[in-house]
């Protein structure tokens, strides 16, 4: 039996007893982009999530405004699992050009929504069709004949909801959410739902087994996405200047920035206390953050691929001048344009090494939307302390999409400035230790002391160069001074690696095998690990939260026989970051994927179990 | 019995010698161009009685853009990267506000790699002083030719120049500069001046300073030698500053009114520039005139110098933004960090 279907084995319900399928199962909404199918999906997602079912929704756009094919995914999970799934039980067929393999992709028992209006017939006898007259419905409803298109879409929202169990009322009330409380735009979406759930129940007699019930485990949490997350907490971060340049899929982050930015306008001055500029291109956004930043500011970006190799020259600089500041990329599939609206991982080796010569910067690794949150504001305080810019790598699967997660956690500590010396810190400075020199190491951690422009101390001001400096900042092309520097700079990230976010770890020293993967793989290994645990394979698992790799990384792959580097690009750059690292790597195997798509736990499964 | 002071250099309204202003020894060729700007810098503050920590240097790469380690020693100072100067000074002067912002740049550092940052640093009206030490060569890559070369320039490795070249005032002018002026390295009246008045100026404020490169680029042919321009140089108007509020009002500078026709332009500050017209009557307010002049000027391969244009500064980029009057560096933590309760609140807004 190939390892696949052993997976398979585990995962798939017992479609074909006959037995009701509660709350387990996926719906994938195949329509075209630009149609306003997203509406109709966040709906149903919020739905559920209001309907206390473990839920998460997963968008498969094209890179194209208007036309091009566009799926959903909604699975929910009465365990609580959020990882994408290989197949979908459930097809909402709206788009002609997808169909037919949206409806071959099906599997044996599974269901397809589809327009009767194109008289498609049905081609497959082993699954449910449900044939819905949008046209037909939508004739009978008030919506203006410009806007019939758009809310066309509304239609699968009320046949999903009497198949398979959403009351009226809280689709409702999704609506109303979506459109920002204004009830005009919400009642004109839920007339087509309510005349399509009407007509559904007296006419399409339910076949299939599927079904919502309602439970109690999204009680007291949020939906949100990962951009947004990483927003809010850039604004609790104490940001006081964003710069960027537009690029998917990290505009969304901005977009946050800009619709939460009224929580940082003073009240008295009616003055915003952050500042946004959209630069003219990513020279310039970073070039604006690092200008920010030298001048004390806690400025941040964010962008993709593209964008970062833009940045490249300034974050050595930045790195080598010792300036902090926040760049944030969302990373996309590349090389270049790449597959610019689908989920990587492949931007860890080049961000962390970014920059010509010997560079090594720190990247923070978000898993969850809690986690973007958290890395949001701590990014800052991080920066300031070591002096450094740092690169949170958040996905395009993370950023974009909404997932389940705990209400933030406020702030654990207050703002950080890390040593940076005010006039009188200064002045302390000077008596103890009769002199300030900039990039000397007085407390053996290689981070040394800076001052802002504007301090008003005549011996404040230093000179910032990306050219070779002695300790007292002073232009130097001696090799011994270079190698000095090279040396603290080393030390300095060596201090940082065993404070910055240390993994997450689940080990138990009886278990052979473990796991090491960082971001949004977790629901993935997450799922992966119980069906492997249930069929006799135990694993431990670290997740990785910044680099440089914490010791404990190394520590966690010298204690198994057999270790997997899970990550998705297609080199299996983490593992190759690792092994540069360690010594013996020899019992440690990369499991790189690099597909295009959020992992799945069958693609794990599959992998360990060849190896094995 | 009579004591003998010690003799002290004259100190000015801040307090601070000449010498305070210096920065260390140049590294520049002997006759450089740059060193001559740098020294009208020095002049500029020292007359003008700059608190050294309130002005901060910004600079790109080459030549011209390592000056500022040779003036205002005791100001902040970021030696940046080719061409992006305007990016770094963006950020600086947004995270605070209150900085006198001097740059410096060469014409292959604005004119190149960096002109989009130079329009977009213009057009966001980002406050500062924006020198360019245009010596119309690349001197630190040694002798290539720049956008500003001339057409039909000869220079030694490269040949002929093929190509016209940009006026970089002309360029300020149309993307909105509200300060706009040209002068020779070798005119230290005129630099001076300038200076003075771009110090009292809201907003970018530009200056293309005719620089000559003497190992690269001073064949008497070139328009940016110094024969040349000597030669050449036609001025619209003598200057004078009369120094305003910006900083610690002196005593004022005195000027000669007999001769000639006198206009005042009054800067954001309270100062006035007062130009006399020489030969050309030039109103430095008339945007078409001023594009007239340098267009007509190009032709005639001549450079004028003076104050070219002027306007009623437009809002500086930290107002566009709605940003505070105060920097943003100054802001206390609990203007940085909205409460636990907003926190709260919005997170019922997800659920
Ligand atoms: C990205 C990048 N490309 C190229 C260079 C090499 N470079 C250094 S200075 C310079 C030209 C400087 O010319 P200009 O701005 O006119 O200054 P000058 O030396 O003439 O004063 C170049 C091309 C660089 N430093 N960085
Ligand atoms: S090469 Fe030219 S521009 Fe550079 S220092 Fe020498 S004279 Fe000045
Ligand atoms: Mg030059």
């Amino acid at each position: 039996m190939c390892a696949l279907n052993i997976a398979n084995e585990v995962q798939t319900g017992a479609a074909n007893s006959g037995e009701p399928i509660v709350n387990d199962f996926t719906i994938m909404a195949a329509t075209k982009n630009g149609s306003g199918s997203q509406t109709s999906n966040s709906v149903i997602v919020k739905s559920l999530f209001r309907m206390g079912i473990p839920v998460n929704g997963k968008n498969l756009f094209p890179s194209n405004i208007k036309g091009l094919p566009t799926w959903y995914s909604i699975r929910v999970s009465k365990d609580g699992y959020t990882a994408r799934r290989p197949h979908n039980e459930i097809a909402i067929v709206f788009n002609q050009d997808t169909a037919a393999e949206d409806i071959a992709n099906l599997p044996p028992d599974g269901v397809c929504l589809i327009p009767a209006d194109w008289k498609w017939g049905q081609s497959r006898s082993d699954i449910i069709y449900y044939e819905l007259p949008v046209k037909e419905l939508m004739a009978k409803t008030e919506i203006p004949a410009d806007l019939k298109d758009r809310i066309g879409n509304m239609v699968y929202v009320g046949a999903v909801a009497q198949l398979f169990g959403i009351p009226l009322e809280i689709i409702y009330e999704a609506l109303l959410d979506n459109f920002n409380r204004k009830e005009k735009a919400a009642r004109l979406n839920y007339n087509v739902v309510e005349i399509a759930y009407n007509w559904t129940a007296e006419n399409l007699p339910k076949r299939d087994v599927y079904r919502f019930e309602k439970m109690n485990e999204t009680q007291g949490k949020i939906m949100i996405s990962g951009n947004e997350a990483g927003a809010l907490g850039s604004l609790f971060g104490g940001m006081t200047v964003a710069a960027w340049y537009p690029i998917t899929p990290s505009t969304s982050l901005i977009d946050g920035v800009l619709d939460y930015k009224h929580l940082r306008r003073d009240a008295e001055t009616g003055k915003d206390t952050v500042a946004v500029v959209q630069a003219e291109d990513e020279l310039a956004a970073i070039g604006m953050i690092v200008g920010a930043g030298w001048a004390g500011a806690r400025a941040m970006t964010s962008t993709s691929g593209p964008g970062i190799s833009l940045m490249a020259e300034f974050a050595g600089l930045a790195y080598f001048a010792e300036i902090p500041c926040v760049i944030w990329d969302i990373t996309r599939l590349g090389p270049s344009t790449g597959l610019p609206t689908r989920t990587s991982q492949g931007d860890v080796l080049f961000a962390h090494f970014l920059g010509h010569g010997d560079t090594k910067q720190i990247c923070l690794l978000p898993a969850t939307v809690e986690e973007c949150f958290e890395f949001g504001w701590r990014s800052f305080d991080i920066a300031e302390e070591y002096q450094a810019p740092v690169f949170v790598l958040s996905d395009l699967d993370l950023g974009m999409n909404n997932w389940m997660g705990e209400p933030f956690t406020y702030p654990t500590e207050s703002i950080k400035r890390g040593k940076t010396l005010d006039k009188i810190q200064l002045e302390e400075f000077f008596a103890k230790y009769g002199e300030w020199y900039r990039y000397k190491d007085y407390d053996g951690d290689g981070i040394p002391y800076r001052t802002i422009p504007g301090t008003d101390h005549p011996r404040a001001s230093y000179f910032t160069r990306g050219t070779g400096h002695t300790e007292r900042a002073t232009y130097s092309e001696k090799s011994s001074d270079w190698v000095a520097n090279m040396h603290r700079l080393r030390l300095k990230m060596d201090v940082a690696r065993e404070k910055l976010p240390q993994p997450f770890i689940d080990y138990n020293a009886d278990k052979k095998v473990g796991i090491v993967s960082f971001g949004t793989n977790e629901p993935a290994i997450h799922e992966a690990r119980n069906w492997l645990s249930a069929k006799g394979t135990q694993t431990n698992y670290l997740r990785i939260r910044s680099l440089p790799l914490a010791s404990s990384v190394h520590e966690f792959i010298n204690q198994h026989e057999k270790v997997y580097i899970i990550e998705n690009n297609f080199d299996g750059q983490m593992s190759q970051i690792i092994r540069m690292e360690m010594n013996d790597t020899r019992h440690v195997e990369s499991l790189a994927l690099g597909d295009s798509l959020p992992m799945t736990p069958d693609w794990i499964v599959s992998k360990i179990w060849e190896g094995n | 019995m009579t004591t003998t002071p010690k003799p002290v250099g004259k100190v000015n309204a801040a307090g601070l010698e000449r010498t305070e202003y210096k920065g260390v020894p140049s590294t520049l060729c002997p006759g450089c161009g740059h060193d001559s700007i740098s020294n009208q810098i020095i002049s500029m503050a020292f007359d003008m009685g700059l608190q050294p920590h309130n002005v901060v240097k910004f600079s790109g790469i080459g030549c011209s853009s390592k000056t500022p380690a040779y003036f205002l020693g005791t100001s902040h100072g970021f030696n940046s990267l080719h061409g992006r100067m305007p990016s770094i000074a963006t950020g600086a002067t947004l995270a605070n506000n209150s900085l006198l912002a001097i740059g410096v740049s060469g014409d292959g550092d604005t004119g190149s790699i960096g002109f989009g940052q130079y329009k977009h640093m213009i057009r966001r009206n980002v406050p500062m002083i924006y020198i360019i030490e245009n010596n119309g060569v690349y001197g630190l890559t040694k002798g290539q030719f720049s956008a500003t070369s001339d057409e039909g320039q000869k220079l030694k490795y490269y040949g002929e120049n093929a190509l016209p070249s940009l006026d970089l005032c002309l360029e300020a002018i149309i993307g909105g500069c509200t300060f706009v002026a040209r002068s020779f390295s070798g005119d230290a009246k005129q630099v001076q001046a300038l200076l003075k008045a771009a110090v009292a100026h809201r907003g970018t404020a530009v200056l293309d300073i005719i620089s000559p490169c003497v190992t690269f680029n001073n064949d008497p042919q070139s328009n940016k030698s110094y024969d040349y321009g000597k030669k050449n140089e036609v001025p619209l108007h003598e200057i004078d500053f009369i120094q305003g509020g910006y900083v610690p009002a002196r005593e004022e500078i005195t000027v000669d009114y007999a001769e000639g026709e006198l206009i005042e332009v009054k800067m954001h500050d309270g100062s006035y520039v007062r130009l006399k017209k020489l030969g050309r009557d030039h109103d430095p307010r008339n945007r078409a005139r001023a594009v007239g002049l340098l267009d007509e000027a190009q032709r005639e391969q001549t450079f004028i110098t003076g104050l070219l244009y002027y306007e009623e500064p437009r809002p500086i980029l930290s107002e566009t933004l709605n940003a505070p009057e105060i920097p943003l560096t100054a802001l206390p933590e609990a203007q940085l960090r909205p409460t636990k309760d907003a926190l709260d609140k919005l997170m019922q807004s997800f659920m």
